[in-house]
This record gives C-alpha cells, sequence and structure tokens, in this order.
C-alpha cells in the first residue's frame, strides 16, 4: 500500500543570532498509510509540536522532505501550498486559541469553504451540518470562542478541520488542555470519524494511556530523534531504550 | 461577600467608563459641528475689517473682544477652529491609515524591507517630531496643508510601530495558523484576522494622538510654517497677537482657550477609550 504521508529525514534547526543552533527535529522519517492512527510521543520539547507545524509547512524544513500522496510539498508555495490544505488539516491544542475572537464559531468552520468558493448560504448549512456531527447544536455556528467551554470548542475545532474533506488529520495535543471525561468524549468523536471517513491521524500527545487505546502505531521523539517505533503494545509494554521505559514508568 | 463587593466595584467603574465616554463623545460631537458650522454661527464676518473697533476689550457685543484690524476674536476662534481642527483629524486620519499598513506588512512579512523600513522609522522617532516637522515644512514653503504634510511624513512611525508589535502578536495565535490551513491568502488573513485584531490598540493610539498633533500644527503655524495670515487659525492667531499680550491679552488668549479646550476634550475622549478598551474592564465579564 502506498502511503498517504511520507517523511524522510525531516530536520528543523532554529537559528539565533548570538545563540548556538537549536536543533528541535533531527531527521525524522515516517509513513502514514490511508486509515492508520500514528501516535507521537515525548516529553516536552521532544520536538513533537514542530513536527505537526513542518509537516503543515506552517515553518519550513532545514532539510529532508514531505510528501503527500507521493507528491512533495516540502517546498511548494502560494496556491499550490493552499490546495495541499485540502487533504491535511490540522486540530491545536489550544481550541480557545485556535478560533478568532472577533469572529463566530460558524465563520472559522466556513472559512475553508469560503476559501474554495462556497456560497453564503451554503456555507451556514455545512457548518451547522459539521457542529451537529461533532455533538454540538446548530446555535453554536453563531457564538464566540469565549462563549463556550473547552470541550465544546475543540468539538468545534474538529469540525473546522473536517469541513474541507480533508484525508489526514493532525492532532498537536488536541486533548491536553480539556479535563479527563472532555478528553474521552474528544476521543470517541476523533475515533467515530476515523472510521466514518477513512481518515489518517496523526495523533500527537504525551498521554501514553490515550497513545495504546487509540493509535495503531507509535513513534517515541527524543531530543527531536526518534528513539523508538512500533505498535503500543511493543512500545508501551515492551520498551526497548531507557528513555520509553522512563516515559512508561513515569505514567504507572 | 468581598468577592461581591469586588464585582459590584468593576461593575460601577465599567458603568463610570461608559458614562465618561457617552459624555467626551456628545461634547467632543460639539465641538465638532460648532466647528464645522462655524462660518453660520459666527456673529461676525471673520475677515470684515473695522478699523474703527480695533483692539476692543471683550464685551457684550464682542464677547471675546478685537483684534488689531477690529475684526471680532469670537468669530475668528470659531471659524479658525474649523482649520485647526479639520486639519488635525485628516492629519490624524492620514498616518494612522499609512502607519497601521505599513506596521501591519512589516510585521506580517518581515525581512529586509522590514528591517530597513523600522530603522527609517527609528531615525524620525530619534528626534523630537516638532523639530524635524520644522525642518520638512521649511522645506515645502508655507501654507496648512504643507503643514500637515510636514507633520504627517515625521508622525507616522509612531503608528507602524504599534501596528508593527501587535501584528507581531496575533501572527504566533493558533488562529493564524488555523487560517493558513483553512487555505486562506497572506492578504486574507491579514484582512480577516490580523487587522480587525490589532484595530483597538491603534485606535486609542490615534485618540490620544489628536491633541498632540494639534498642538504641534498650531506649533508650526505660530512658527509661520502653517496657515498663513490673514486665514484664521489657532496657531497664527496667536503669533500675530503675541507682541501685544501685554496690552490686549484677549488677542492672544482667545485662540489659546480654543486649542487648550479642544485638546484637553479629545485627550480625555483618548484617556476614556483607552480605558473602555481595556481587557480588564472586558465587556464580557
Amino acid at each position: 500500500m502506498e502511503p498517504i504521508l511520507e517523511v524522510k529525514n525531516l530536520t528543523k534547526i532554529f537559528q539565533k543570532r548570538g545563540k548556538e543552533d537549536f536543533v528541535a527535529v533531527d531527521h525524522v522519517s515516517f509513513r502514514l498509510f490511508p486509515g492508520e492512527i500514528l501516535g507521537v510521543v515525548g516529553e516536552s520539547g521532544s520536538g513533537k509540536s514542530t513536527v505537526a507545524k513542518l509537516v503543515t509547512r506552517l515553518i519550513d524544513a532545514t532539510e529532508g522532505t514531505i510528501a503527500v500522496n507521493g507528491k512533495d510539498i516540502t517546498h511548494v508555495k502560494g496556491a499550490a501550498l493552499r490546495d495541499i490544505y485540502a487533504d491535511m488539516q490540522m486540530v491545536f491544542q489550544n481550541p480557545a486559541g485556535s478560533f478568532d475572537p472577533r469572529r463566530t464559531l460558524g465563520d472559522g468552520i466556513g472559512e475553508s469553504l469560503k476559501n474554495h468558493g462556497f456560497s453564503k448560504e451554503e456555507r451556514r448549512k455545512r457548518a451547522v451540518g459539521l457542529l451537529e456531527h461533532c455533538g454540538l447544536p446548530e446555535e453554536f455556528a453563531g457564538r464566540y470562542p469565549h462563549e463556550v467551554s473547552g470541550g465544546q470548542c475543540q468539538r468545534a475545532a474538529i469540525a473546522r478541520a473536517l469541513a474541507i474533506g480533508p484525508k489526514i488529520l493532525i492532532c498537536d495535543e488536541a486533548t491536553s488542555a480539556l479535563d479527563v471525561t472532555v478528553q474521552k468524549q474528544i476521543v470517541e468523536l476523533l475515533q467515530s470519524m476515523q472510521k466514518a471517513d477513512g481518515l489518517s491521524y496523526i495523533f500527537i500527545c504525551h498521554n501514553l494511556a490515550l497513545v495504546q487505546m487509540f493509535c495503531d502505531r507509535v513513534l517515541v521523539l527524543r531530543d527531536g530523534k526518534v528513539v523508538e517505533s512500533g505498535t503500543p503494545d511493543e512500545v508501551i509494554l515492551a520498551p526497548k531504550s531507557e528513555y520509553t521505559r522512563r516515559l512508561v514508568d513515569a505514567v504507572l | 461577600m468581598s468577592k461581591a463587593v469586588t464585582v459590584r466595584a468593576q461593575k460601577l467603574r465599567r458603568d463610570n467608563t461608559k458614562l465618561r465616554l457617552y459624555i467626551f463623545l456628545v461634547l467632543v460631537a460639539a465641538l465638532l459641528l460648532a466647528a464645522l458650522f462655524s462660518m453660520r454661527l459666527a456673529p461676525y464676518d471673520p475677515y470684515l475689517q473695522n478699523l474703527d473697533e480695533a483692539m476692543q476689550p471683550p464685551s457684550a457685543s464682542h464677547i471675546m473682544g478685537t483684534d488689531q484690524h477690529g475684526r471680532d476674536m469670537f468669530s475668528r476662534v470659531l471659524v479658525g477652529g474649523r482649520t485647526s481642527i479639520f486639519a488635525t483629524l485628516a492629519l490624524v486620519a492620514v498616518i494612522s491609515v499609512f502607519g497601521t499598513v505599513v506596521g501591519t506588512l512589516c510585521g506580517y512579512y518581515g525581512g529586509r524591507v522590514d528591517s530597513v523600513v523600522m530603522r527609517i522609522s527609528d531615525v524620525c522617532l530619534a528626534f523630537p517630531g516638532l523639530v524635524f516637522a520644522m525642518a520638512v515644512a521649511a522645506l515645502l514653503n508655507g501654507g496648512i496643508g504643507n503643514a500637515v504634510l510636514a507633520l504627517a511624513v515625521v508622525s507616522w512611525p509612531k503608528y507602524s510601530r504599534v501596528a508593527r508589535s501587535q501584528t507581531l502578536a496575533v501572527k504566533a495565535e493558533d488562529f493564524v495558523s488555523a487560517a493558513k490551513l483553512a487555505g486562506s491568502s497572506s492578504a486574507q488573513v491579514i484582512l480577516r484576522h490580523i487587522l480587525p485584531n490589532i484595530l483597538g490598540p491603534v485606535l486609542v493610539t490615534a485618540m490620544l494622538d489628536i491633541g498632540t498633533m494639534m498642538m504641534e500644527l498650531a506649533g508650526l503655524s505660530f512658527l509661520g510654517l502653517g496657515a498663513v495670515p490673514p486665514t484664521a487659525e489657532w496657531g497664527n492667531m496667536m503669533s500675530t497677537g503675541r507682541s501685544m499680550l501685554q496690552m490686549y491679552p484677549w488677542v492672544v488668549l482667545s485662540p489659546g482657550i480654543g486649542i487648550f479646550i479642544s485638546v484637553v476634550l479629545f485627550n480625555l475622549l483618548g484617556d476614556t477609550v483607552r480605558d473602555y478598551m481595556d481587557p480588564r474592564n472586558s465587556r464580557s465579564g
């Protein structure tokens, strides 16, 4: 099977004048297959979020390649880059911060549709449908981010990410800012979406229990390097590296 | 108990701010209307000379007295206000729009253009504004239009600084990344998400700047670099009257009162707008 996303030797070096270069991501390679859920774990500062930003091209890679559906997107720009986002979307860690405080959730959900030329009426209809799909009643389309709870806002963020019908969804600590019961609901929502639409996920998370329950395969990152990969059971129940063992021990 | 008291105190303060905002808005609106219709409101023709009545002290028929040509000071202050106030508003409008556009683009795109533009604005900010404006105005010759231009040339960096720093802060927010992922182009991101979110601080800067700009514009006119006599304008009215300050103080004091009232009003309004926009004063709380 062809991977839907293939990352090879991805490297990001942050350079600042008067400071030593900081290698945030160091030759990371992985493949994501259609319908697969890939977990990325690691402690704070291990480069998980940087990987997400690199893959979505929010920041530019120093080295390496990113290919979506076999097409190299490492250096595409402008309209070609915007086309990629029809296949790849992201859910952010902080739900409230991922919506413009001056615009309604419905506006946010409809933005990608607007950019693809949908009419106002069509956007409204779709936004309401997506909200319902994500378990929110239609009046949420008219609410502002500060008027809803974190869990509700994250549901809206998932609705927004799904609006354009992507194939890859990158969840960057999408459940970390939520409390435990809401976390479970969001994960269940993501699971049902994945089954219904055959989505592929990159699930960035530092909660190993969640990863074990939710993911097909896991990458363990440390200081920007992949130290271990495999199925959750292999990695979590029988860790090969000292670092993974410590990560697991820290939870149990 | 104590929490309830704090909440009530906050609510009171907010109501207070709102009330102040309305009061100053009404007063400023009155000032603007007076300036707008000054030609009709003025009891006498501000340019009509009548040497028989020159240098009259304030009286029932001339409440601010008359000047050396026998022109009614009150009418001249009213009509002069139109020049001063609208030139100032035009000036602030031009520099705030221009500065904001430049600052937003610099903040959003960064890079070499940003460095160059910011160095230029550093140069402008390093000089005292009025001194630099005098040099530019002297190059351009007199006239109120040129005085506005001279002040515009040296005053826009204030706005580009504010807009740039705000843009840098907003640009780092997740919702900007989300907008990019929604397929919005840079122009769309700036227009839909950046500008609406930086407008508050820019507006406050502009409101607080009106008073300063009015004084600087009057200052340029006072120095003979702005409005040219016989045009009634507060700065040059004070300038022509300054040699008579000891004998006929009303000739200087009348336009001075005009400047004083408008500057204070605009500053108070600016202060109130700032309080009103303060996030700690948020309307949702």
